[in-house]
């Protein structure tokens, strides 16, 4: 066995793409090798901006031989199928065998291949990956016809630490011949590298100030950021987004800190980041108190020398000075004006086609948002005020440079006009913006923040623009789970129900689209399930014709008794009741094409256990309120009900010889999937 | 390490110098220098040196210019010390994309005095494209310690046809460049000469204040908007009558087409075109461009078959 180690070198690879990149071609090497016969696995890959590796430890040296008998067509079959035959085989008529059988004289075609060697036959099929490679987003370069990422200047093969030769056509008269070497770093050394091994490219090329392996340069970075933060007291805000793509920036990850100038610290620390972030891919410090340090650290790539890392550190200075100078001037044009100013410049942006315009948007939220405060007891003044605003800093300079600073900045620009809540409310109204963010618990804020979120879906529901397979490009799935969260995180008792009619009002709707409760459903069902709900408590508790669907809190809270009662002996023994009464109760309704669930004879009742089950149902039908925390009180004792069940089938005969007997105590087992049904569905529940 | 020599003499290099040694620089690689075309245009790429030459006839087509570029809606009145109306380019345009692409272009910043050696230089994904133009590259933006000092992008089609060979299109924004190596912070503090100042040696804000300011008082207040209109709708027409008949003329319907996307500009920064109205302008500056680049391959393509 032998390693086969390949090395993709080019230009600047974006850093976006690396991470996949790496993945598909040590997919499709690691596939050509198995399905060549020659083993492989165990494979170890590489990326970085300009260059993609992988070695294949475990690669035969040998291909197997082959040795198969097959069965082609009748020796009098049509020519045609004939040739076909013989093409797959690999054979000429000559060579192929006739046999007589039952069925008539057949060719068969008897193939004994002697392996190839692995190093005669890995080229072309290398450069067969290479040719069929794909890019998120590829190019052509000089006078190609193949396409790459970006110009693709060499390709290293090593077979048991020899060079393969190969090559790839680029077309247009563009081959690149494969070879044995590689370039290092591009400033720091930039000369050739005779490659050895996949085992030893880390460190061939760490001596030519390129970490190869991604997790090493993350590391590096990490480490050096702490150690330049930690010497001030200080520490480095975590951010993995910038950390994956400057990793892939770099090949020599070398971390420089800088300071921002005073004169910008008072602008909101919001702007500050994002400037470093988005333009510059700086990470941000905190001080001890969480607050933004005057400091910001940008990853060169760049050996360290202390000269060199001083021209860095004030050329980086002067570039955050320019961009903050731009952000100053942004911001100070906003805050020349009141917020509220702004709103009308909205309508002049359309939302959604037959949804208005944000103007009108707008507006909407104001209504919504007013509705949703009385019924959550927010100060719903305040709640009108915030969902006009909302938008507004939509037009305004700073959101349009800083898109991701939408909500935020209105937040600062309402802060001294409207006071906190209001502020708040605008700043946070956009929350949760994913699975890992927490939601708002303030009043105002929720009740803004889920008017935005139930305006659109029952906006976009309402014109059919809903979400088909994978595809949500209005983020659909993330504003139904929003509202979901919203309102169990903060324990709200409103039914979405309500809220989704309001909406449907402002919009001018006739009514809430019938698709958008059952869309709502699902989402609440993948919820409940990542809380640790089993899926046949979910199920037992989410139906389409449930009334009471949209009290979310109230089906999250029911499941959580459910999931308690169910763990317990007695819920375990009752349900074992649930399922012999409902499978007697489906076979004898299906006999006699009945319905048994009218009411209960006392007089006809016999037999203690009877009586003594009777009362027992009597008691938890009478004590049944709808109130959740009743509910959920009652569930937890229901487990009581196992003993009188259990003792009833023991001492009983259901379908007794007498019918009014029978009719009677099927009714009682009618009584009994009625009072349970009217909690969950218990059919639902499995085991 | 040669640091402070090398930071000395940029310092040393005026904006006219740069520009010169530039010339020089892209002359010595074999590129045709010429000067920049005589109308307004956003930006260099809109040249014809660049933009129809970037399709045909010629197979090599190497060259480099200046050229101003006016984008009326970053006018600031002459008080931001970062946005201009009015600003300078330098761009290179090699078809096919040499090789060494990156290493010529390298070359040109150690020129100037940005040696690569002693400063940070990263290659950072930015997809081009020009919706006016109908044009689309991939490439870079290049950075010198986080302050991008180009745009590196490989042509990949222009007015809607592919480019074959592929193109690779540099272009420095002088004004940024020029702060950087100075060690500037206002674009007016620029030494425009290398000639000191009590011997009459004049600064970007002796040559080029008033005219910001004036032309940030005409772009977002005066410019006359119907006036405008008459004249892109002119523009428009001139350049479909230029293309129409048996003997087309696309270098003069080229330059109605650049004369129309300079006027939506212009009445874009007088904020009289709504959202909604700006992609359907968009769209027809397009139509012009890609016409003019049809009949400008088809042109091509016809005096080839002549000889």
């Amino acid at each position: 066995m032998a390693e086969l180690f390949v090395e993709l070198f080019g230009e600047e690879i974006p850093a976006r793409m690396q991470v996949a990149a790496e993945a598909r071609l040590t997919e499709a090497l690691t596939k050509t090798v198995k399905d060549a016969g020659l083993g492989g696995g165990n494979a170890k890959s590489w990326s970085g901006p300009r260059r993609l590796a992988v070695a294949l430890p475990d690669v035969e040296m040998m291909q197997p031989d082959l040795n198969e008998e097959r069965r082609g067509p009748r020796a009098d079959a049509p020519e045609q199928a004939i040739a076909g035959f013989l093409k797959g085989a690999g054979i000429t008529l000559d060579q192929a065998e006739r046999r007589d059988t039952p069925k008539g004289e057949f060719l068969f075609a008897v193939i004994n291949k002697k392996g190839a060697a692995a190093a005669d036959v890995l080229p072309p099929m290398i450069a067969e990956v290479l040719a069929n490679f794909t890019w998120p987003k590829s190019m052509r370069w000089g006078r190609s016809r193949s396409r790459w990422v970006r110009p693709l200047h060499r390709v290293s093969v090593l077979f048991d630490g020899q060079p393969l030769s190969g090559s790839l056509d680029l077309g247009g008269g563009q081959v690149i011949e494969f070879g044995g070497a590689t370039l290092g770093h591009r400033m720091i050394s930039p000369a050739e590298i005779e490659l050895s091994s996949g085992k030893l490219y880390d460190a061939q090329l760490a001596e030519h100030a390129v970490i190869a392996d991604r997790a090493a340069r993350v590391e590096m970075i990490t480490g050096k950021m702490a150690e330049l933060t930690s010497a001030e007291g200080r520490e480095v805000r975590d951010d993995q987004g910038l950390m994956a793509e400057v990793a892939g920036l770099v090949e020599f990850p070398h971390p420089v800190m800088g300071a921002i100038d005073d004169n910008f610290m008072a602008l909101p620390p919001e702007i500050l980041v994002v400037s470093m972030r988005s333009h510059q891919k700086y990470f941000a410090v905190s001080e001890k108190d969480g607050g933004l340090a005057p400091r910001f650290i940008t990853i060169a790539n760049m050996t360290p020398d202390a000269e060199r890392d001083a021209l860095i550190r004030v050329g980086n200075e002067r570039v955050l000075r320019a961009r903050l100078a731009d952000a100053r001037f942004f911001w100070d044009q906003d805050r020349a004006a009141p917020l509220a100013d702004n709103t009308s410049r909205l309508s002049g942006i359309t939302f959604f086609e037959g949804l208005g315009t944000m103007g009108d948007k707008a507006a909407r939220l104001e209504t919504l948002a007013g509705q949703i405060a009385s019924l959550i007891g927010a100060d719903a003044a305040a709640a009108k005020q915030a969902g006009l605003l909302a938008k507004a800093d939509l037009v305004s300079e700073t959101v349009g440079e800083f898109p991701e600073l939408q909500g935020i900045i209105g937040g600062y620009l309402a802060r001294d006009a409207h006071g906190d809540a209001v502020a708040d409310a605008i700043a946070g109204h956009y929350r949760p913006e994913g699975p890992g963010d927490d939601v708002p618990q303030a009043p105002v804020t929720v009740a803004v923040a889920l008017a935005d979120k139930i305006d659109t879906l029952v906006g976009f529901f309402g014109v059919g623009a809903v979400p088909t397979g994978s595809k949500d490009p209005f983020a659909l799935r993330r504003a139904a789970l929003g509202v979901l969260r919203i309102v169990v995180e903060n324990n709200l008792t409103l039914n979405l129900a309500d809220v989704l009619a309001a909406a449907a009002a402002t919009h001018g709707f006739d009514g809430v689209a019938e698709t958008l409760p059952p869309f709502i459903q699902d989402r609440f069902k993948v919820w409940l399930r990542d809380q640790g709900i089993g899926h046949d408590i979910v199920a037992s508790l989410i139906r389409a014709d449930d009334p009471r669907w949209g009290e979310l809190t109230h089906i999250t809270r029911l499941a959580g008794a459910m999931a308690e009662l169910l763990a317990t002996d007695d819920g375990a023994g009752l349900m074992a009741g649930y399922k012999r009464a409902s499978n007697i109760l489906a076979a004898e309704e299906k006999k006699d094409g009945a319905r048994y669930d009218g009411a209960v004879d006392a007089a006809l009742i016999s037999v203690p256990a009877e009586q003594a089950l009777f009362d027992r149902v009597t008691a938890e039908q009478s004590a049944r309120q709808d109130d959740t925390d009743a509910m959920i009180t009652q569930l937890r004792q229901l487990g009581g009900m196992r003993a009188p069940i259990d003792t009833f089938f023991d001492d009983t005969t259901v379908n007794d010889d007498d019918p009014a007997i029978r009719l009677n105590r099927l009714n009682l087992l009618g009584q009994i999937r009625a009072l349970m049904n009217s909690f969950a569905d218990f059919s639902a529940i499995e085991g | 390490m040669t640091t402070e020599t090398s930071s000395d003499k940029a310092k040393r290099k005026s904006y006219q110098s740069i520009i010169l040694t530039l010339q020089q620089y892209w002359a010595d690689q074999g590129c045709v220098i010429l000067q920049p075309y005589d109308m307004e245009v956003g930006a260099g790429t809109f040249h014809p040196a660049t933009t129809l030459r970037a399709l045909g006839p010629d197979d090599i087509w190497n060259a480099a210019y200046v050229q101003p570029s006016r984008r009326p809606s970053d006018g600031r009145y002459g008080e931001n010390p970062n946005r201009l109306q009015h600003y300078y380019q330098f761009q290179v345009i090699m078809k096919p994309s040499p090789a060494d692409s990156q290493d010529l272009f390298l070359g040109s910043l150690k020129a100037i005095g940005l040696n690569p050696a002693v400063h940070d230089i990263r290659f950072v994904e930015d997809d081009w494209e020009s919706p006016t133009l109908g044009a689309a590259g991939l490439g870079w933006e290049v950075w010198c310690d986080g302050m991008e000092v180009s745009q590196f992008t490989y042509f990949q089609q222009v007015g809607g046809i592919e480019c074959d060979p592929v193109p690779v299109e540099l272009t420095y924004g002088l004004e940024r460049l020029v702060m950087f190596i100075q060690g500037v912070e206002n674009v007016y503090d620029l030494d425009w000469d290398g000639v000191p100042k009590d011997q009459g040696g004049k600064v970007y804000g002796d040559i080029f204040h008033t005219a910001e300011v004036d032309y940030s008082h005409n772009n977002f207040d005066r410019a006359n908007t119907d006036a405008l209109m008459q004249h892109f709708l002119d523009a428009e027409a001139e350049c479909a009558s230029l293309l129409s008949g048996d003997r087309p003329l696309p270098l003069p319907a080229y330059d109605q087409c650049m004369k129309a996307s300079h006027l939506f500009n212009l009445l874009d920064a007088r904020g009289v075109i709504s959202v909604a109205e700006r992609q359907g302008y968009i769209g027809r500056v397009r139509n012009l461009a890609k016409a003019c680049c049809e009949a400008w391959v088809a042109a091509g393509k016809a005096a080839k078959g002549e000889a």
